[in-house]
């Protein structure tokens, strides 16, 4: 029973001309070609172009590295509870719906401790940017094994490799309920990684971008051949989908067409094993939103809490005028 | 109670005068689902309307429909009602009606009833076409007589065939017309009180009800030799009645709380269904998360984000919250925790009280987590400490966790009317410009409080960590910084304790034995001490609603009695049981606390047998502690 309202999303300020230096706040304490960098710098432009009012943004991180995020922007911050982001998020937007929220999580801090959260944020599908910086690997905690290590990765709890097979998470998201946004990029190739975080933060519903991230310190070899060249990505391509300039289109070894709006093609498109799948996956922008409801009493008058709350009251009076 | 004989019943009239009596305690028990509960509140709800003090508790088997007519099944209510004030639910039953002899059992076994208790058995079993149930009726019959207990068999089930054909749905108000005629109670009232129960239903089975309670008040007027008034008292105070849960959700609704976000849990789960109806009227809104983790994470967003908010669980669900708590801690968001408690540990008596989590509430978190901590002794409390709990948690900027228990969810109990301060349900969150240069954590260095800048506000973005930071809210690396913080939030405590005043004492300020204790056995324990004053016994008592920080003054009151022991429903080690020595003994959570706070040898009395405290049991305590103590005298 969800209500229909107003678009929930903050309106840029006309007088003000935010610049890149609005959104950004101390020296990122990553470790020097870590993927974090270039996903904050992203995240700062995208705010810039959608001139977001940086005390009108609120990005909530769990932790682990990429926990950390919220401590650089310059808007309001939420570094939480490891796993625990899209609950503390949720939270935030369900009574605010003029403040625009990211989600920054990691793939232990989602996919592990904080999955039912992940299930459940999908579902409640409300207007907000999930990043999951997917780097396989436990970074902050120095090298345990993730629920998206490969299988056999060699870390500090399964030096011998590791002997489960990994989460892919966008299988996994396609997969949930009422899941209405679901795309992949990687944290190396600039102009996808803003066109993709650009379309989600327009997306009306819970986006959910999962960041290819490059963890140097600890996973040097997993993506370092990759990371080289653009024609080791398959680049998903459709008009309502990611678009990017021709010419950075062209760098891409393969391109498949895909229609975001097909669901079952993007299942198959996730299961790709041969390469990574970057674009939209999945889009449906009529799915039933949770913020929707949870906005649709705000700003109710004193003088009317007064009057009804009195009335709840008079059912337990036992004068018996009012029988 | 006078004593008839099941003779009797059959040939009396109507000509029977009222008794005066000044209070009497009236249970009916049933399998699950046959309604005896809707009939004892209904008896409680037009008994507070006549203008009697009243006293509700829920007898709830731990399955949502056990097996009929088992012994442990017991599903039911007891009602007490008095020409006084009712604190508590007193000793030993006068009536019990009951619909199937089995459920009794269990009752008895919990000490409901003694040689005084009249009890009404439906009488249907004896006529049952199973063998095996005629015989287990007759043999418990001869049992509770032998108990010397006055057994009187009613035909509920065939006056109720008259009237519909299962009556298993409606023996309950024909029930209620007995009670209405046997207490002397107002029927235009009882009708009403069927009307309000039956809203959501059909004209004709509003009715029907309204038939079956005349017939049950004509049955009675034909056949009981027995009819009580209990004199209502004169108040001018407009009254609510309602339960411990339905206070709880209206505190949270008056208090100007804007989000209760939950995770279902007996016994805390009532009390958002009731949000989940009523909230929304009063501009608020229920959310059920997917679990407590979740609900707390989730509430506490909200409170960042300027809305205020509570999460209400019991045990199990305030385990799971811990880390979140320490977070609002550490962070300092104000947040409204309810945890209506039950019998732990783990799952433990999911449906029964227990005072166990006091321990939990103080010290749960791991690290240096101090909050406040406040528990409500009364239904009027459970609706008046939410209040309270906002406001202290937005003053002081910090988690508040207020206690409650199952004896207070389900209890009913008469209050004054609550005068509604417009002020309690303000809540424009600030979007004014931060101030300039302040920063997100500029703790007072006398008090420890400080302001927190809230989304929106321009100039006042800053990160929220659970990590060690200090007042510019960066995380911080310099040991120092720690110190000085852990500090502060300490300090914000200290200075809320300076706040308060000492509690008061109930009877003389000096005295043999001092009762100290808190939540929902505060009726309980004032009946016991009121008992042993009057007879000249030299015994006080006082109940602590501040846990933590602990109310002034403790040790100058504790001196002046010989002996100080705390009442309370949780776990301590009985002196003389095999391995427990006066090294080892664990005490009750009460004592454990006060003894550490005041170097004081404090005693408790304590158990878990899941049930409310009787006055009895406190004053027999009582009496067997002094005894104690004139033996050593006389050594
Ligand atoms: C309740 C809890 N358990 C464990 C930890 C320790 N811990 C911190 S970060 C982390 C894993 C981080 O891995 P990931 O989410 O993949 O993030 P990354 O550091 O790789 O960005 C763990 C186990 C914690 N902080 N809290
Ligand atoms: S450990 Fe890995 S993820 Fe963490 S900061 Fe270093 S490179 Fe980045």
């Amino acid at each position: 029973m969800l209500v229909q309202t107003h678009e929930l999303c903050s309106i840029p300020s006309l007088d003000h001309d935010y610049g890149m230096e609005d959104y950004g706040k101390g020296v990122a304490r990553w470790c020097p070609g870590c993927g974090g960098h270039s996903i904050l710098t992203t995240v700062q432009r995208v705010c810039k172009d959608m001139q977001y009012e940086p005390e009108k943004t609120v990005v909530v991180s769990g932790i682990g590295c990429s926990g950390r995020f919220p401590h650089y922007m310059g808007t309001y911050g939420f570094h939480g509870l490891h796993g625990r982001a899209f609950p503390v998020a949720s939270g935030v937007k369900f009574r605010r719906p003029d403040l625009n929220v990211f989600v920054v999580t990691g793939d232990g801090d989602c996919c592990s401790i904080g999955a039912a959260h992940w299930v459940h944020a999908i579902r409640y599908n409300m207007k907000m940017v999930a990043l999951l910086f997917d780097n396989g690997i436990y970074g902050l905690t120095k090298k345990q094994t993730s629920p998206t290590s490969p299988l056999g990765t060699h870390s500090n709890t399964h030096p011998r490799g590791s002997i489960l097979p990994p989460i892919n998470p966008i299988q996994t998201t396609l997969g949930l309920a009422n899941v209405s946004f679901v795309a992949q990029t990687v944290d190396w190739n600039s102009a996808h990684l803003y066109a993709t975080i650009r379309k989600a933060a327009e997306h009306p519903g819970l986006a959910f971008v999962r960041i290819v991230q490059r963890c140097p310190a600890f996973m040097r070899d997993l993506y370092g051949d990759i990371a080289v060249d653009p024609k080791n990505l398959i680049l998903l391509s459709h008009e309502n989908g990611i678009n990017l300039k021709p010419k950075a289109r062209e760098a891409f070894g393969r391109v498949i067409e895909h229609d975001p709006s097909n669901i079952h093609k993007a299942r198959e498109h996730a299961e790709i094993n041969n390469g990574i799948p970057i674009g939209l996956l999945y889009q449906n922008t009529n799915n039933a939103r949770y913020d929707e409801y949870g906005a649709h009493n705000l700003g109710m008058g004193v003088e009317e809490k007064k009057k009804n709350l009195e009335s709840l009251l008079d059912q337990y009076s036992t004068s018996n005028s009012v029988e | 109670m006078d004593h008839i004989v099941s003779g009797d019943i059959l040939n009396e009239g109507d000509r029977i005068k009222p008794r005066k009596i000044k209070q009497a305690i009236v249970e009916i028990v049933s399998d699950s689902g046959e309604g005896a509960q809707k009939c004892g509140q209904s008896f409680g709800a037009i008994s507070a309307k006549m203008g009697n003090g009243v006293w509700t508790v829920e007898i709830i088997p731990a399955e949502i429909q056990p097996p009929a007519r088992s012994r442990e099944g017991a599903s039911g209510i007891r009602v007490r009602i008095g020409s006084d004030k009712v604190s508590n639910m007193g000793n030993y039953a006068d009536l019990v009606i009951a619909l199937n002899e089995q459920v009794l059992y269990g009752r008895i076994r919990q000490d409901a009833y003694n040689g005084n208790t009249l009890m009404f058995i439906e009488n249907k079993w004896a006529k049952s076409e199973q063998e095996s149930i005629r015989q287990q009726y007759s043999q418990a019959l001869l049992e509770f007589k032998e108990l010397g207990i006055q057994v009187v068999e009613i035909p509920m089930e065939e006056e109720c065939l008259k009237l519909m054909p299962d009556p298993r749905k409606g023996k309950n108000m024909w029930i209620l017309g007995l009670l209405c005629y046997m207490y002397d109670r107002d029927i235009p009232k009882a009708e009403n009180q069927i009307r309000r129960i039956f809203k959501k239903k059909t004209d004709a089975v509003i009715d029907l009800n309204i038939k079956l309670l005349h017939a049950g008040y004509d049955w009675a007027r034909e056949h009981l030799p027995l009819r009580y008034e209990v004199t209502p008292m004169d108040v001018d105070d407009d009254m609510v009645v309602m339960n411990g849960n339905e206070a709880l959700s209206m505190g949270v609704m008056a208090s100007g709380i804007e989000l209760c976000s939950m995770y279902p849990i007996t016994p805390a789960t009532s009390v958002s269904h009731h949000l989940a109806e009523n909230f929304e009227r009063v501009g608020g809104i229920v959310h059920q998360a997917e679990d407590e983790i979740a609900a707390i994470g989730f509430a506490i967003g909200a409170s960042f984000a300027g809305k205020p908010a509570v999460t209400v669980t019991s045990g199990p669900g305030l385990a799971l919250k811990t880390e979140f708590i320490g977070l609002a801690v550490m962070a300092e968001i104000p947040l409204v925790i309810i945890d209506v408690q039950r019998g732990g540990p783990s799952t433990g008596l999911p449906t029964k009280v227990e005072q166990s989590d006091l321990l939990a509430a103080i010290y749960g978190e791991a690290g240096d987590a101090p909050k406040i901590v406040l528990a409500a002794a009364t239904i009027e409390e459970c609706f008046h400490f939410v209040v309270l709990a906002r406001k202290l948690a937005e003053s002081f900027r910090t988690p508040v966790i207020l206690l409650s228990d199952a004896n207070l969810a389900t209890g009913v109990q008469p209050f004054p009317r609550p005068k509604i301060d417009p002020l309690w349900l303000t809540n424009p969150i600030d979007q004014s410009p931060w101030k300039d240069g302040a920063m997100p954590f500029e703790w007072d260095e006398n008090t420890g409080t400080s302001k927190r800048p809230i989304p929106g506000q321009k100039g006042g973005m800053y990160t929220v960590t659970g990590l060690a930071h200090g007042q510019t809210g960066k995380v911080a690396y310099d040991p120092e910084i720690n110190q000085a913080s852990v500090e502060s939030r300490s300090r914000k405590i200290a200075s809320f304790q300076k706040s308060l005043k000492p509690p008061k004492i109930n009877g003389d300020p000096e005295g043999d034995i001092l009762l100290v204790g808190w939540g929902s056995t505060l009726g309980a324990i004032e009946e016991a001490v009121a008992d042993a004053r009057a007879e000249g016994l030299k015994v006080s008592s006082l109940h602590l609603r501040f846990l933590f920080p602990i109310v002034p003054g403790l040790v100058d009151i504790f001196k002046r009695f010989k002996k100080v022991i705390t009442v309370e429903i949780n776990y301590s080690d009985t002196l003389g049981n095999p391995m427990v020595t006066q090294e080892n003994r664990r005490y009750a959570q009460l004592a454990w606390l006060l003894r550490a706070k005041t170097l004081m040898d404090i005693d408790c009395f304590s158990n878990v047998y899941g049930q409310p405290l009787n006055p009895e049991k406190v004053l027999k305590m009582i009496k067997r502690e002094l005894k104690i103590e004139n033996s050593e005298v006389n050594v």
